[in-house]
């Protein structure tokens, strides 16, 4: 099943050579894409991985011809079908572009125009470059709708992008880019976006298709364990230059590179449990709601105790984050009570005093937007040390240091601008500022989900050592399950605005498993090829 | 620890371990030096302007309301420039017309965006209700043509230097209003300003600290244009006849008291009218060169 095509004497549909991609702005010169040569044969899937500014979607945008504004192909050749897409002019390379190889782009949302129906832009791309008449076209998104397993397939196609879910909008990206019937199709990070039980679905819909229409695939991704789903071979990048290039399996089971390994076993760290002490937060059946009637939290209670990590996981709309929201008091509950070492707090945010917000610190998902861009990193975390304990001069400075030597940054970040660090820089930042106010439980809302893996698995190493040393308690809001047995000692599991379940990390995701918890701890892709026909093979009984 | 993390240089350009950075006076020397040919001569034309205005008691030959001479002149000879229809000297009075002109134009603009940015990022900040009051205010003050209700007003206020500034930057402060409350809505939901307001900032600090320099770029391109706008409008209140009064020379006024030399084929009602015009493209082309600058368009 792995590998269906085995004949080396098949002639590669898309060949890539030596590719050479530079920056055009500043630096100018500097190499995205270093010398990756590639080949796919027809039918054959190559998985891209690599983290951020790997220059994967640089290569798959190569791959048609095409390089994003601010970026240059300076060398190689992009052969598709025999034929240098690099050397042809602009209108000679556009009867290949979405007729002969596609793209599926990582957010289906963004892609599709909200103001026309799914069908029509269905159909748009096979007139427009002659495939199909009209009617041909939509008699055909219909079967397509239907292979991948999208709701009333024969009337699916008449909404707007915004009536279906975030999964089935996914699927209709995979038929659009299907719609001329392409030899080779591009995915770029296709379910990265999406909640862990729907990547599944959207997984397997998009290995069943190729697979049925013998096309062949770009899968570019930063999670090995999904690309080892639906790739025959991977190819590991890293700053532009490829790491290493293998058979799926062989790759996942006899790395021969230290950063193929690293990323291979970034999901094993494991936190162990903690006893419980004194509760630092405490929830008492919460609601709460946006708009009058629609209820978002239904009588949660939670317990945050002394020098310990409560997970709070679901997927979106299961009120996680209004958690947070409501335990800052940026939302007052309508019913239930918080309470931070036994007095209870005010509802909202603006009747609490200085000492209760100090007590309660809270870090963010996006280091990018949680840094005020116009002010130096010494501003930054200093501000806290003033504004709650008055400190100045000599003593500022010197606790300053201390913090910044606490977040492994080293005392020259003090005098740089928020733009002058990289992503998990700055999140180390938001963390020294959390424990500059020396607070007792800190909120860390997703902490981790918009960085790379080795790079947030050092942010979970450093919350996990300042835990240690300081006892620090954190109300630890996170999707990813991953996370949660990195860090967690006590899991909420919520689902929308209830809790399902909770208790110890190793009575939770431990058999018995309630039905809910189970589903999510089976969406978790797993460093296994075979994973996703287990899956499906388990499903399909009871669906 | 396994992989180190290296600074980010895709998105911005923005090197880490960038630590020296050059002095203000410097930078802006750099700046002037790569900046278009087009902004280049601008800055001229804007630094002449403000010798002229600075220095006008000694560049002026007569005095701003001194009868020198015969009416209606000739140029050249003693007056350089002929003289108006009062025997003043034309080219003194265009010297101290740029010194009122300017002056109050300079004053209202300042007024209007103390007046409308703070309100702005208030609205922006607070939301609720005082968003909605203010908001609404300013849609029925906008509600009015500018020009008819300036005019309105100062029939009622009287055309004192006072009312005319006054009432020309409350009008024009809705504009800026509007402007500032957008951008700082949108400064406004950064995660930083809730990590502010969550400390327990009052909101001078999280309009001062978090939300001001954040909108700056785009409030100081507005300042050019508003500037521009109201140079003109000043200009239009004197040529009607109610902005400055005489005998206190204004390039708008000048215009309307030479108008008649132009049936005489004499071009000097022009000439305030350049003046205005030069002025008013000179700092439309710095706005247009900062606003590339600040954008990141430029080259």
């Amino acid at each position: 099943m792995m590998q269906r095509i085995n004949d080396a004497q098949v002639h590669p549909i898309l060949e890539i050579r030596d590719l050479v991609i530079e920056s055009q702005g500043r630096p100018k010169g500097k190499r995205l894409v270093d010398n990756i040569s590639l080949s796919l044969r027809p039918g054959e899937v190559l998985g891209l991985i690599g983290e951020s500014g790997a220059g994967k979607s640089t290569i798959g945008l190569a791959a048609m011809g095409y390089a994003r504004d601010g970026m240059k192909i300076t060398g190689g050749q992009v052969l598709f079908d025999g034929v240098d897409l690099l050397s042809l002019p602009d209108r000679q390379r556009r009867p290949y572009r979405g007729a002969r190889v596609a793209y599926v782009a990582q957010s289906a949302a963004a892609a599709f125009n909200p103001a026309h129906k799914l069908i029509d832009q269905y159909v748009e791309a096979a007139v427009v470059h002659g495939v199909l008449s009209d009617a041909q076209a939509r008699e055909e998104a219909v079967a397509l709708y239907e292979e991948l397993g999208l709701p009333n397939p024969e009337t699916f196609g008449n909404r707007y992008p915004h009536q279906v879910s975030g999964g089935q909008l996914q699927r209709a990206m995979v038929a659009t880019a299907m719609a001329c019937r392409p030899e080779v199709l591009i995915f770029d990070e296709p379910t990265t976006a999406l909640d862990v039980t729907t990547q599944i679905e959207v997984l397997a819909a998009i290995r069943k298709t190729i697979r049925d229409h013998h096309t062949a695939a770009l899968y570019i991704t930063h999670d090995l364990a999904v690309v080892a789903q639906v790739a025959d071979r991977i190819m590991v990048l890293r700053q532009g230059e490829m790491v290493e290039e293998g058979d799926t399996r062989r790759l996942l089971e006899q790395p021969e590179q230290t950063y193929t390994r690293d990323l291979l076993s970034v999901r094993n760290l494991h936190k162990k449990e903690s006893a419980p002490d004194d509760t630092v937060l405490s929830i008492r059946g919460v609601c709460a709601e946006y708009h009058r009637g629609t209820q978002v939290l239904k009588d949660v209670s939670v317990d945050v105790e002394k020098g310990r990590t409560v997970a709070v996981v679901g997927e979106s709309g299961s009120g996680k984050s209004t958690l947070a929201r409501v335990v800052t008091g940026l939302l007052p509950p309508t019913e239930g009570s918080i309470s931070l070492h036994g007095e209870t707090l005010s509802p909202r945010l603006r009747e609490r005093d200085r000492k209760t917000l100090q007590r309660l610190q809270m870090i963010y998902q996006l280091p990018d937007t949680a840094l005020n861009p116009r002010q130096k990193i010494r501003d930054i975390i200093g501000r806290p040390l003033q504004f709650y304990h008055g400190m100045q001069g000599a003593a500022l400075e010197k606790r300053l240091r201390q913090l910044v030597d606490m977040t492994e940054l080293g005392t020259d970040f003090l005098d740089r601008w928020p733009a002058q660090l990289s992503g998990g820089q700055k999140q180390r930042v938001g963390i020294a500022r959390a424990l500059a106010a020396e607070p007792d439980l800190i909120i860390c809302d997703e902490v981790t989900s918009a960085l790379d893996q080795l790079v947030g698995e050092q942010i979970l190493n450093l919350l996990l050592s300042l835990q240690r040393d300081l006892g620090m308690s954190y109300l630890f809001i996170t999707h990813d399950l991953g996370t949660v047995d990195a860090i967690a000692d006590h899991v909420v599991v919520m689902r929308k605005g209830q809790v399902v379940e909770q208790g110890a990390k190793s009575t939770v995701f431990a058999p018995p498993y309630e039905s809910y918890t189970r589903l999510l701890l089976d969406s978790v892709p797993e460093m296994d090829p075979a994973w996703l026909d287990h899956v499906l093979a388990d499903a399909t009984p009871q669906g | 620890m396994m992989i180190s993390e290296k600074p980010s240089t895709t998105t911005d350009g923005h090197l880490a371990g960038h630590d020296a950075r050059p002095s203000v006076g410097r930078k802006f020397t750099r700046a002037v030096i790569q900046a278009p040919l087009s902004a280049q001569i601008a800055l001229l034309v804007v630094m002449f302007y403000l010798f002229v205005i600075v220095f006008a008691p000694l560049l002026a030959p007569y005095g701003e309301a001194a009868v020198v001479g015969d009416a209606y002149a000739p140029w050249g000879g003693e007056f350089w420039l002929g003289t108006d229809s009062l025997g003043r000297d034309i080219l003194s009075r265009m010297i101290y017309a740029a010194r009122n002109t300017v002056g109050i134009t300079f004053i209202a603009t300042v007024l209007a965006f103390v007046i409308g940015s703070s309100l702005g990022m208030v609205a922006a900040v607070t939301g609720g209700w005082v968003d909605q009051t203010l908001s609404r205010l300013v849609d029925i003050l906008m509600a009015i043509p500018l020009l008819i209700f300036a005019l309105l007003l100062l029939m009622i206020f009287g055309g004192s230097v006072i009312s005319l500034v006054l009432i020309i930057a409350s009008l024009e402060s809705t504009r800026v209003f509007r402007l500032t409350r957008a951008v700082a809505m949108d400064v406004a939901v950064m995660e930083y300003v809730e990590a502010a307001r969550l400390r327990g900032e009052n909101m001078l600090w999280i309009v001062r600290r978090e939300i001001l320099p954040n909108i700056l770029a785009p409030l100081t391109a507005e300042f050019g244009l508003r500037f521009c706008f109201i140079f003109l409008l000043v200009s239009s209140l004197s040529f009607l006849g109610l902005g400055l009064q005489p005998p206190t020379a204004s390039w708008g006024a000048m215009v309307r008291e030479n108008v008649m030399l132009i049936t005489f084929g004499s071009i000097t009602p022009l000439l305030p009218a350049a003046a205005i015009a030069i002025l008013t493209i000179a700092v439309n082309l710095i706005v247009d060169w900062f606003l590339n600058k600040t954008s990141g368009f430029s080259k």
